[in-house]
């Protein structure tokens, strides 16, 4: 069977969230899928263009409409739900996007869904993590009717662009809800690369003492081209907002190099980094268990050592 | 009468370390210590506290799952719901399968509001509470690290990857909860008496008109790869040396 596949663009109304060029390597791993990326947006054109760019991509399928300014699953999912009808699989990252719209979808259709796919084996076969990643699971569907899923971004690396998909706007008429509206974001600014798709992140912990004491990881981050990220007990004490937590409850990442300093690595915090290329730890504890996933590991004064990094790398 | 519907699941302890059973069947839980999941007590906590503003009458707890679970359901009455509903179920409970559950619960009880956890840390899914407002053809606002209600509508703040996002949502509608909602209350012994001689229902799917269905088959369960143990590196100048040889700075 050939896989007919539809995945859901993340995208901010003028730029694509590289997720969705995660999603598309998740799709093309199965040999023949056909892949078809839906843009549901006020605007379509700008997005539209990024994912027809993206290389993987047979076709782009738009759906204008005010209504889809901001991303509101009660009015995305209907209109997925319209789109549906010829393909056999549908995605969506597994972002707090895609987990928030891709179940209603499957609600809506009565569908099974696998979340957090970290490999398709076939149409109808995926792994995926249970228990915060630690046991693997394979499950299969039964083949007929569709199969929702979400893709584990970490798991797959994006697309490349160099492809040039054919765009065609897409007719629905659904009714769409009022019942759920979109008041505001507030999202601190940062000129720092975006956490869940840097190539490098750094992250502290608690032992950072305080907001102030993180300070240190802006400046090293900036020098090294770094995101910053925290762990759960670090944002817990306000020293972090918690959109930059990282770990099972907050992000899941995989850069080439994570560094985590005066983290001393809960499990649902190892889980949230074992995709990544190289752990470096920097803790005062040499028995911390980050030093059991660390690749190189550092025991000592992270107040000593940060600095004395950014120095040596100026 | 406004009542809050609260889903709870029982789960593996938090804190025991996984093990992966060597067949390959499933993961080891006899003699494991069990939970209320973490996130489904962060929505009990949720209602409990409308409930003491005021904002609503009667907090009704509820699971599906085998005849253990009435052991979380105590909990949860100790913590201060008024009443549990057990629907009895063993094997594998879908999420679609609960949803449905939850839906002829709520034909039953007429509640202004339904909070679950955002997901249980047993299977990860993370789908229920969308599942249920999709069937229900209701808001859902999941992630909730703000809940405020106002008559005929809520105010929900949200941890998206973004940021915090708000949006306002007629009610009745599901809550799925997030980390920072609030902090459980701990159960007090003389609660746990109390608890005793609270109502606890049980029902079947059978008497809810409901036929469980299992669409995905549980194919088999492996242990995660390890990571490689790692060297240690005696100063930053060490360090900064060993990424710069892997090309890493």
């Amino acid at each position: 069977m050939s896989a007919r596949i539809l995945i859901v663009a993340e995208h901010d109304g003028k730029k694509l969230n590289p997720s969705t060029a995660k999603c598309v390597t998740c799709a093309r791993s199965l040999a023949g899928a056909e892949v078809t990326v839906a843009v549901l947006a006020a605007e379509v054109a700008a997005v539209a263009t990024q994912a027809a760019q993206l290389a993987g991509v047979d076709r782009v399928l738009t759906v204008e409409n005010p209504a889809n300014l901001h991303p509101l699953a009660a009015v995305f999912a209907p209109q997925i739900v319209a789109l549906a009808g010829p393909f056999n699989l549908l995605l969506g990252p597994s972002t707090t996007f895609g987990k928030d719209l891709m179940a209603r979808v499957a609600g809506l259709l009565e569908a099974p869904q696998v979340s957090d796919i970290m490999a398709i084996e076939s149409p109808t076969r995926f792994r995926r993590p249970i228990y915060a990643g630690n046991a693997i699971l394979t499950v299969e569907s039964g083949g007929d009717g569709k199969v929702v899923g979400t893709v584990r971004i970490a798991s797959f690396e994006g697309a490349a662009d160099g492809g040039s998909a054919p765009i065609e706007k897409a007719a629905v008429s659904v009714p769409l809800p009022t019942h759920t509206r979109f008041i505001s974001v507030s999202a601190a600014k940062s000129d720092r690369p975006d956490l869940q798709t840097a190539a490098r992140v750094i992250s502290g912990g608690r032992a950072l003492g305080s907001a102030e004491g993180f300070k240190i990881l802006y400046s090293l981050a900036d020098r090294m081209g770094a995101a910053v990220g925290a762990s759960r007990a670090a944002v817990d004490a306000g020293y972090a907002p918690n959109e930059m937590q990282v770990g099972q409850t907050g992000k899941i990442i995989a850069p080439e190099l994570y560094v985590a300093v005066g983290i001393s690595g809960a499990i649902q915090h190892l889980t949230g980094i074992k995709d990544a290329r190289t752990i470096v730890a920097i803790n005062k504890d040499g028995e911390a268990p980050i030093f059991e996933v660390a690749d190189f590991g550092l025991v000592g004064d992270l107040f000593q050592i940060i600095p004395e990094i950014e120095r040596l790398i100026s | 009468m406004k009542r809050i519907l609260v889903g709870i699941k029982r789960v593996v302890d938090a804190n025991v370390r996984i093990r992966v059973k060597p067949d390959g069947s499933g993961v080891i839980t006899d003699g494991v210590k069990m939970a209320i999941n973490p996130f489904d007590e962060i929505a009990l906590e949720e209602a409990l506290r409308i409930k003491e503003r005021g904002g609503a009458e009667e907090v009704i707890v509820t699971t599906v799952g085998p005849a253990d679970c009435q052991q979380q359901l105590r909990t949860a009455l100790a913590m201060g719901a008024d009443r549990a509903l057990h629907v009895q179920a063993d094997g594998v409970i879908e999420p679609l399968t609960v949803a449905r559950a939850l839906l002829k619960l709520i034909e039953r009880e007429q509640p202004l509001l339904i909070i679950l956890g955002k997901q249980a840390i047993d299977d990860d899914n993370g789908q229920t509470g969308q599942v249920l407002a999709a069937l229900w053809n209701r808001p859902q606002a999941t992630y909730a690290s703000k809940l405020e209600l106002s008559g005929e509508t809520a105010r929900v703040t949200r941890e998206v990857d973004a940021g915090l996002e708000t949006i306002e949502i007629d009610l009745p509608a599901v809550i799925t909860t997030d980390l920072r909602l609030n902090e459980p209350r701990y159960v007090k012994l003389p609660d746990i008496m109390k608890a005793k001689k609270k109502p606890l229902d049980t029902l079947t799917f059978a008497a809810l008109g409901i036929e469980p269905r299992q669409q995905l088959k549980l194919v088999r369960f492996e242990p995660p790869p390890q990571r490689q143990k790692g060297i240690r590196v005696k100063d930053a100048a060490e360090l900064v040396d060993a990424l710069r040889k892997k090309g890493l700075l």
